[in-house]
């Protein structure tokens, strides 16, 4: 390290053993310690739900395959789903939340550090309990197994009747306390972000992603709780003999869809404003010019939050609401694609008479530009309510969501984590190889979720393990099916990166990108108080003015 | 700030006009859909895939269910009002979508190569070039003209989404439907034909009850009574009509008018459990004569022949009476309603095509054809499987 930093140099110099080490991280309160473990965390996850995934696409490749009997695929799908929605995109996503905060607001580490440490242990054992339901439940017949019932978990397939055993115990009572976990996390981004900044950081003059993660953080404290109350109230029906959504005794089952998807739908935005967050960010450091219009971006951000909790019902068009209720949240929806819009016009515009460097993570923000306009855009597709009568749980939506999570999120967090890789760690990743993973990523990725649009088109409804030879489905799961080695050498070839780069990579230096947010002067690694002397703040660039005297942002405000 | 300016403007007048042409076009693809149908030839390509598509390998004696060249379930070959009108609000849509796409991706491809252009000039020329290129920290107009033109392009679509919604109401079945009931079972479907179905049955109290197989009558519309015994499922033509969930403790409606003679093909389309991939849908739209007849048919009390009274002893000795009906013989509710059974071309939810050997492996073992399904083995002697099978193969 060519910068060691000066305060530690009688604890670095003596390597700890592995017992001190991992006492240290499993003790600490930092929110730095705190952000890494739920990153690493979650892509641990990340690999098993990778797994899942690709032993489904095994089974699909062609038709009336018998790789995979039907039960252990239903396992599969939920499992995937309910992993990369809890234990990988919010874990990832709050740990990036958890490590950059206090960093990029100048501030010593979280509002509350020890409600931080205990939402990431929530999350940590949450998971595990979840997992453990492939060997602890009681399933059908008594043999263990995992949930089986759908990550959205549909009344009434999920009452006692129909789901014997307690492998939907699990899948509740594992959500039910990781989702403890997150609104825990979500009330210390709000106290971090109202009451920490340092000062002359005014509310616009936060980072973007500062923002986003506070607009997260409040859909969090709305949504969750929602979730968490229909869940208690399906463990009664199931535990307790209450009827919430048992039709047969006056309970609803569409109850349960309203429910699950006001969580359900401002959950998405959950996991994909932090990637915005990280476009936000990174995009114009690698274009040399600030955000463009970030007035608006704040706006937009803010919109993007209140119009998120109005749309929950596009997800049920298909369970007979009416014309009315159809109408309006099709309204919603569209709605909706505005601010969203505003957004990718405000990047375009960032990059437009900019110098672009094209290192890795900036590689993965423009590929998530250009995959999230096309997730984006299928979006509007669905919220075309008629058309959705159509397309809705067939392939279509699968491609569709997958474009916004994958093509988004994903492509997001691998920019995130090249990008503040040398901060985390004093070492750079490997930008060549890391453009490899990038490319293998792209193009594996695109040759998976492309097609499931036309088979979607062909009339293939989603969570089938197999489907008939005469439809013309064949062609375009196999195409899918042969995507997925590409990713996965994509990841392999990512987490090699990772190692190596641990081992022996180029030093970073405590501003390898000449960035011009917070975290950036401090060292790399930051010291565990982060800052020796709380920063100033003059502008929402406040390194920018540092390196420009001449001409500071603060003119411009 | 002008540099941005210009291209900016062009490319939103583009879009307006893209946008406005499309909204003026649809009703007269509309119109035209009304006179001209183009449905024909899209069994082409499935003749070509089917060609090259596998045999189940553990059902030798199990054919693939008879499909008569109509194995298309696209969304694109409609043949019924709902799905063509669904079909045209789809081209509407994706053509916004794609003229958005192709303006959006442009600019992004158009500011990638100037700024790595910009990027390269400045490093060949550290002398002449500031440091960093001009600061631009937003723009006020174009930042209004990009949030107002949105809100016109979605204004715009929500008035035709609302437009298309109102015209397929389901709740309003067209004049003259004939109203069957579906009832969506785990993994299975009920149809019953009710008393007041307007065809020539109408005076009689006769309920016809039928598994699996829907038959309506062709240019007659057709209005379904959506229910479920157990969990949720959906009920998906894609070529009559879009989908709509049966949902227990909820009737839904959906209307469709098969404009052609065929058969049509589909399946549930909202995960119910296990078998949610076998639970088929086989719509045959038969000419109105032919309907009437088969209609009269199902009516008919169940065949009583001599010769298979023992299958028949034994479907009555045996658990078989306990789920499923044959009228005259059984009245169980949670299997198909097997009167007819051998008037129908498949089995199991249209799994495999209905043959003696198919018939007699499902009750020997249905496990074999559709695993975990909720039809236990009665671990019949070979003897008793042949009279059984016998007997239900003459139940036409």
């Amino acid at each position: 390290m060519t910068t060691m930093s000066p305060h530690s140099t009688d604890e670095t110099m003596k390597p700890l053993s592995f017992w001190e080490s991992a006492t240290r991280w499993t003790m600490s309160v930092d929110h730095k310690k705190l952000g890494l473990m739920y990153i690493a965390a979650g892509l641990v996850f990340f690999l098993i739900g990778g797994v899942e995934a690709a032993l489904m696409r095994l089974q699909l490749a062609r038709a009336n395959a018998g790789i995979i009997d039907p039960e252990t695929f239903n396992q599969l799908f939920t499992m995937h789903g309910t992993t990369m929605v809890f234990l990988v995109g919010m874990p990832v996503l709050l740990g990036f939340g958890n490590y950059l905060l206090p960093l990029m607001v100048g501030a010593r580490d979280m509002a509350f550090p020890r409600l931080n440490a205990f939402g990431f242990w929530l999350f940590i054992f949450g998971g595990m309990l979840l997992y453990f339901s492939y060997v602890g439940s009681e399933g059908l017949y008594g043999a263990p197994g995992a949930p089986d019932v759908g990550w959205f978990a549909y009344a009434p397939l999920t009452s006692r009747t129909y789901s014997r055993g307690n492998s939907t115990d699990y899948w509740i009572l594992g959500i039910l306390i990781s989702g403890i976990g997150s609104m825990t996390t979500a009330i210390n981004f709000i106290a971090t972000a109202i009451c920490m900044r340092c000062p002359g950081m005014t509310l616009m003059r936060m980072p973007m992603i500062s923002w986003m993660m506070l607009v997260v953080a409040a859909l969090v404290l709305v949504a969750v709780p929602v979730l968490t109350a229909a869940q208690v109230m399906l463990l009664f029906d199931r535990s307790f003999g209450a009827h919430f959504f048992d039709p047969q005794t006056e309970g609803s089952a569409i109850l349960w869809q309203h429910l699950f998807w006001f969580f359900g739908h401002p959950e998405v935005y959950i996991l994909v404003l932090p990637a915005f967050g990280f476009v936000s960010e990174i995009l114009p450091v690698f274009s040399r010019k600030p955000i463009f219009g970030y007035g608006l971006m704040v706006a937009a951000t803010v919109g993007i939050g209140f119009i998120a909790l109005g749309v929950w019902a596009h997800h049920m068009f298909v369970v007979g609401m009416g014309p009315t209720l159809d109408s309006f949240f099709a309204a919603s929806t569209f709605l909706i694609s505005v601010p969203t819009g505003i957004k990718i016009f405000n990047w375009i515009a960032t990059m437009w008479g900019g110098r672009l460097r094209f290192h890795t993570p900036m590689l993965f923000v423009t590929g998530f530009i250009a995959m999230f306009v096309l997730g984006g855009l299928t979006g509007i597709m669905l919220a075309t309510v008629p058309v959705d009568w159509q397309l809705s749980d067939s392939y279509f939506v699968v491609g569709h969501f997958h474009y916004v999570l994958f093509g988004g999120t994903v492509f997001g967090i691998f920019a995130a984590i090249f990008y503040w890789f040398p901060k985390a760690t004093g070492k750079m990743l490997d930008d060549h190889l890391g453009k490899w993973s990038f490319w293998l990523l792209f193009i594996g990725f695109t040759l998976t979720f492309m097609p499931m649009h036309i088979s979607g088109v062909l009339g293939m409804p989603r969570r089938i393990y197999t489907y008939e030879a005469d439809r013309g489905f064949e062609i375009w799961n196999l195409i899918s099916t042969i995507g997925v080695p590409i990713q996965m050498a994509g990841v392999a070839l990512f987490l090699w990166n990772v190692v190596k780069s641990l081992r022996n990579g180029k030093p970073a230096g405590d501003d390898p990108w000449d960035g011009w947010t917070l975290e950036w002067a401090t060292s790399s690694p930051p010291p565990e108080w982060n800052f020796d002397r709380i920063p100033t703040c003059t502008s929402a660039r406040p390194l920018w003015d540092k390196k420009h005297p001449e001409d500071p942002d603060a003119h411009y405000e | 700030m002008r540099k941005l300016q210009r291209p900016m403007v062009i490319a939103t007048l583009l879009l307006v006009t893209c946008v406005s042409l499309m909204g003026a076009l649809q009703p007269i693809a509309l119109a035209s859909s009304l006179i001209v149908d183009s449905d024909a030839g899209a069994s082409k390509l499935v003749d070509a895939v089917q060609s090259g598509s596998s045999p189940k390998p553990n059902l030798e004696i199990c054919a693939a269910p008879p499909t008569s060249g109509a194995g298309v379930t696209s969304i694109f070959e409609p043949n019924s009002p709902p799905a063509r009108e669904i079909r045209d609000l789809s081209y509407l849509v994706l053509g916004i979508c794609l003229a958005i796409f192709i303006v959006v991706q442009g600019f992004l491809v158009l500011a990638i190569v100037r700024g790595v252009k910009a990027a390269r000039t400045a490093k060949d020329n550290p002398t002449t070039t500031s440091s960093e290129p001009q600061q631009v920290y937003g723009s006020v107009p174009i930042e209004i003209a990009w949030t107002v033109i949105p809100v016109i392009v979605v204004f715009v679509l929500a008035m035709v989404t609302i437009r298309t919604i109102r015209d397929i109401d389901a709740t309003t079945p067209p004049e003259g439907a004939l109203a069957v009931t579906v009832i969506g079972h785990q993994w299975w479907w009920e149809y019953r034909y009710t008393v007041d179905s307007g065809s020539a049955l109408a005076e009689q109290t006769t309920l016809v009850v039928t598994a699996n197989e829907l038959h309506v009558p062709v240019g007659r519309p057709v209005s379904l009574r959506l229910e479920s015994a157990d969990v949720i499922h959906s009920f998906w033509v894609p070529r009559l009509a879009g989908k709509t969930d049966l949902i227990p403790g909820h009737t839904n409606h959906l209307w469709f008018n098969a404009e052609q003679a065929g058969l049509y093909l589909g399946q549930c389309a909202e995960y119910c459990g296990t078998q949610h991939a076998h639970m088929l849908l086989r719509v045959y739209a038969d000419e109105p004569a032919a309907f009437d007849a088969w209609l009269t048919a199902q009516a008919a009390p169940a065949v009583e022949d001599p010769l298979v009274a023992r299958g028949r002893a034994i479907f009555s000795e045996y658990a078989c009476l306990n789920c499923h009906t044959i009228a005259g013989t059984s009245a169980g509710m949670f299997g198909p309603n097997l009167t007819h059974l051998a008037s129908r071309d498949t089995i199991g939810s249209g799994t495999v095509a209905l043959t003696r050997a198919s018939l007699r492996q499902w009750i020997d073992d249905p496990d074999v054809i559709k695993p975990s399904c909720n039809m236990p083995s009665l671990k019949l002697s070979a003897d008793e499987l042949d009279a059984i099978t016998d007997y239900l193969m003459t139940l036409k």
